[in-house]
């Protein structure tokens, strides 16, 4: 099936350095304003233990899961150290007309 | 160096310290002696996921088991270590093999503290430490079934929920007034056992056990107020002793655990411990001697022995943290809540609050928070870095949920 964008959130739904949660067709997604503005978006769940990273907390450019304290890169879903070792899928981001799309698989 | 590194005890600590050497770059020899034949396994699941879940469970590994040999660490599984000679700086096993180290680690663990009173020895009285003894709780929690648990700690607690959900009846038995005595501020422990009673859990407090009898594969437990509770099985959750013998009969300093300094080294400067086993001085609480059993402690712990067995002498410097979930609570605790002595409270909703536990110069020293899911642990996180930097935060702002704890991260104090 062909990759489609669809709307996750407005931009000013997110604050800077932090992150929202985001449901679609069955799978849940981060995503994720850094402190210098830019947008990101990644798998929802931690690759760890399943837990939601949109109620972990952000600092500059990590993500922390909000249950072991699991660490990765939002940018490129690098995983940053024990207990996770996997990393996170991450999503192509686009903002247009102040709303936040990103691209998932169809 | 080219005796080698050994380490004693392949549990979360011993496993991260060994992987943690070889990420260091260290080149030469890394054994891991464990007396489990898994390598190292996450011990938090077995009380809950390993025992809730739908599908019976392997235990979670650290890493798979070619990831040691990969990494060229030897891994000498179902093995008892019976002796160090320090002089020889020697590892004996009971088998008779002899290990050489440079440097040596014990991370040797705790092992549950038994029960001493009539009938405990029951083979329907049992314990909880090892992957295989949650396999048999997994098998023994069932429809029709009744457990009792004896102790209302946070092993027993989750327990209570597992066996819960599994659909077994459930009464825990627990010596103290309440719940969560150690640790646990009393509001906090009332919203779990609130949780629990609402799910049919029965509680009951302030009655040491008397005794215990087994017999047709049933077991009595007596209470010392002359009540008597029959279940299918009693499941003893009292608390774990550190696993000390091995150092203690080398002579090495003993005080609640295996003392080390604010490095982790023991009285021998050639030998370490780190996670359950040892006790150590928390620098943050101007060097108070604690000794701590929890996951996040073993982990930082395994990876900081790593580093200071190649020469960093890096000091200990993390805040205590630790987690519990039951049911669909998530309890978070940063720092010692018996460090405050003065409380404020953030109530963030839906039945959840956290506890900011300051002391008289107003210095955060510790936070308690329960609620459903994950709704403390950013609040918690902050908390955290916050007890870290000995923060007086402002006491209007930590108790009112619209202020972003977070935004006290860069506040002037």
């Amino acid at each position: 099936m062909a990759n489609q964008w669809i709307e996750a959130c407005r931009a000013d739904d997110i604050e800077a350095e932090d992150v929202i949660r985001f449901d679609h067709g069955g799978r849940t997604y981060a995503i994720y304003r850094s402190p210098d503005d830019a947008f990101f978006a990644t798998d929802g769940l931690c690759t760890h233990e399943e837990a939601h990273l949109a109620d972990g907390l952000v600092m500059d450019n990590i993500i922390e899961c909000p249950k072991h304290n699991g660490r990765f890169d939002y940018r490129t879903g690098e995983a940053k150290g024990a207990p996770v070792c996997v990393n996170l899928a991450t999503y192509p981001v686009k903002v247009e007309a102040g709303k936040v799309m990103i691209q998932i698989a169809g | 160096m080219d005796r080698g590194l050994v380490i004693v005890g392949a549990g979360e600590c011993g496993g991260r310290a060994a992987l943690g050497l070889r990420d260091l770059g260290h080149k030469g020899a890394i054994t891991l002696v464990g007396e489990e034949r898994h390598p190292p396994y996450e011990r938090p699941p077995l009380s809950k996921d390993a025992l809730s879940g739908a599908d019976e469970p392997g235990p979670k590994l650290v890493a798979e088991t070619k990831v040691y040999e990969e990494r060229q660490i030897r891994f000498i599984a179902g093995a008892q270590a019976s002796a160090i000679d320090r002089k020889e700086r020697m590892v004996w096993l009971a088998d008779g093999t002899r290990l050489a180290y440079d440097k040596l680690l014990l991370t040797t663990g705790a092992r549950p503290r038994r029960l001493a009173i009539p009938g405990a020895e029951s083979d329907r009285c049992v314990y909880l430490r090892a992957f295989e003894e949650a396999m048999r709780l997994r098998h023994e929690f069932r429809p029709g079934r009744k457990i009792a648990i004896v102790g209302g700690g946070f092993i027993g607690l989750e327990l209570a929920a597992s066996a819960t959900k599994r659909g077994a009846a459930v009464t825990v038995l627990e010596a103290l007034p309440r719940i969560l005595s150690r640790g646990v501020p009393g509001e906090i422990a009332d919203i779990v056992a609130a949780r629990h009673r609402a799910a049919g859990v029965e509680l009951i407090c302030g009655s040491g056990i008397a005794g215990l009898k087994g017999a047709d594969g049933a077991i009595q437990v007596t209470l010392a107020d002359g009540r008597s509770i029959g279940a299918d099985l009693a499941v003893i959750g009292v608390g774990a002793v550190p696993e000390t013998r091995l150092g203690e009969a080398a002579g090495l300093a003993i005080d609640n655990g295996i003392a080390v300094d604010e490095r982790l080294a023991t009285s021998d400067p050639d030998i370490f411990a780190a996670g359950d086993c040892c006790s150590f001085p928390l620098a943050i609480y101007g060097g108070r001697r604690v000794r701590l059993e929890s996951w996040r402690n073993a982990l930082d712990q395994g990876a900081l022995a790593a580093r200071n067995m190649l020469g960093a002498a890096e000091p200990i410097s993390a805040v205590p943290w630790f987690w519990s979930d039951q049911f669909d609570l998530t309890l978070q605790v940063a720092g010692l809540a018996d460090m405050g002595r003065h409380v404020v409270r953030r109530d963030i909703g839906d039945g959840g609050c956290i506890q900011f536990h300051l002391d008289d110069d107003g210095v955060l020293m510790a936070a308690s928070g329960i609620a459903k899911g994950a709704a403390v642990a950013r609040d918690i996180r902050v908390a955290e870095m916050l007890i870290a930097r000995k923060a007086r935060p402002d006491t209007v702002h930590l108790a009112d949920p619209g202020h972003k704890l977070k935004s006290m991260l860069v506040e002037p104090r």
